[in-house]
């Protein structure tokens, strides 16, 4: 009669397991990977404009004392054309965009702004990725807001909706 | 026959054209020094591809993962040990990039559980062996 209570040993078991997925399925795991480079210099790179018309990207465009946001995107991404209204609110709120367009064609990127218009002022072409990985960004979009001196201050993963746009234009605003 | 083989071959140019167009050269090329490819090919192997994440970049087909190995094949051949290689990743993805816990911090208890849960084992084991012989 002493060891009664180790009969109830398996259900507590599959009590804790039940938990644990009762737990993640009502938090889901968001897959984000967040950049380490948060909160330290832009890392150096120049490149080639992504299209016809428009300027390439270095980091030096970043370091005239004006904060920018620095969007990642391409031609080829979904949520990249869903975010394209929320650019524009975000522009009109005074925002100045750089970009890099990512493994795109320059052919695809005229076409990709001719439709969802061009709210920035620089669009440098990553074709291979490689600045992608020097910013420790995952995927597109992805948006970062730069200091005035070139300073990473804040990372946005995933596309800029709606309810984005106050709290990323209060960051950059913080940084004036 | 040969015309046909030539025929499939023509339909088969386009997607190797397209899928070479834009990935780093030493993404899929290996290092002329067997040597720093084999150490290219550990490092590879245990570093996480961050679009396909059960993935390390040496078994990705993703085009980020191309890019990743372009960049350690490329800092191998530099000459930077994998420490450095490591330390570099790191600065950029955190501790996630790698599928080797850290041994500090939290990651040191998960190395040091398989020890201590031997070791609680023969301690149960040993005082259940001397209960038989009594």
């Amino acid at each position: 009669m002493k060891r009664n209570w180790l009969v109830w040993m398996p259900l507590l078991a599959l009590a804790f397991v039940a938990g644990l997925a009762i737990f993640r399925l009502a938090n889901p795991n968001t897959d984000y990977v967040s950049s380490e480079m948060v909160g330290k210099p832009l890392p150096e790179f120049t490149l080639p404009a992504a299209t016809d018309g428009v300027e390439g990207l270095t980091t030096a465009n970043f370091r005239d004392g004006k904060p920018r946001m620095l969007n990642i995107f391409a031609s080829w991404c979904l949520p990249c054309q869903a975010e394209a209204p929320y650019l524009d609110q975000l522009k009109a709120a005074g925002v100045e965009f750089h970009a890099i367009a990512i493994r795109d064609k320059p052919e695809d990127v005229a076409k990709f702004l001719a439709q969802n218009g061009n709210p920035f002022v620089r669009i440098g072409a990553d074709q291979d990725m490689l600045v992608q990985l020097q910013l420790g960004s995952s995927g597109v979009p992805e948006t970062y807001i730069i200091d005035g001196k070139g300073r990473i201050a804040y990372q946005h993963i995933g596309d800029i909706r709606e309810e984005h746009v106050g709290p990323l234009l209060k960051i950059y605003r913080s940084l004036k | 026959m040969k015309w046909f083989a030539v025929l499939l071959l023509s339909f088969a140019l386009p997607t190797l054209v397209a899928a070479q167009e834009t990935v780093p050269p030493l993404a899929n090329q290996q290092l002329a020094d067997p040597g720093q490819e084999a150490r290219a090919t550990k490092l590879m192997s245990v570093i996480r591809c961050i679009q396909c994440q059960g993935q390390s970049i040496h078994d990705s087909d993703a085009p980020i993962a191309a890019a990743m190995r372009h960049e350690v094949r490329a800092r191998v051949q530099s000459g930077e040990n994998d420490a450095q290689i490591n330390a570099w990743l790191k600065s950029r993805y955190g501790e996630w990039i790698s599928f080797e816990p850290p041994s500090h911090g939290a990651g040191l208890v998960l190395w040091l559980l398989p020890v201590l849960l031997l070791g609680a084992a023969l301690l149960v084991a040993s005082s259940r062996f001397r209960k038989g012989k009594s």
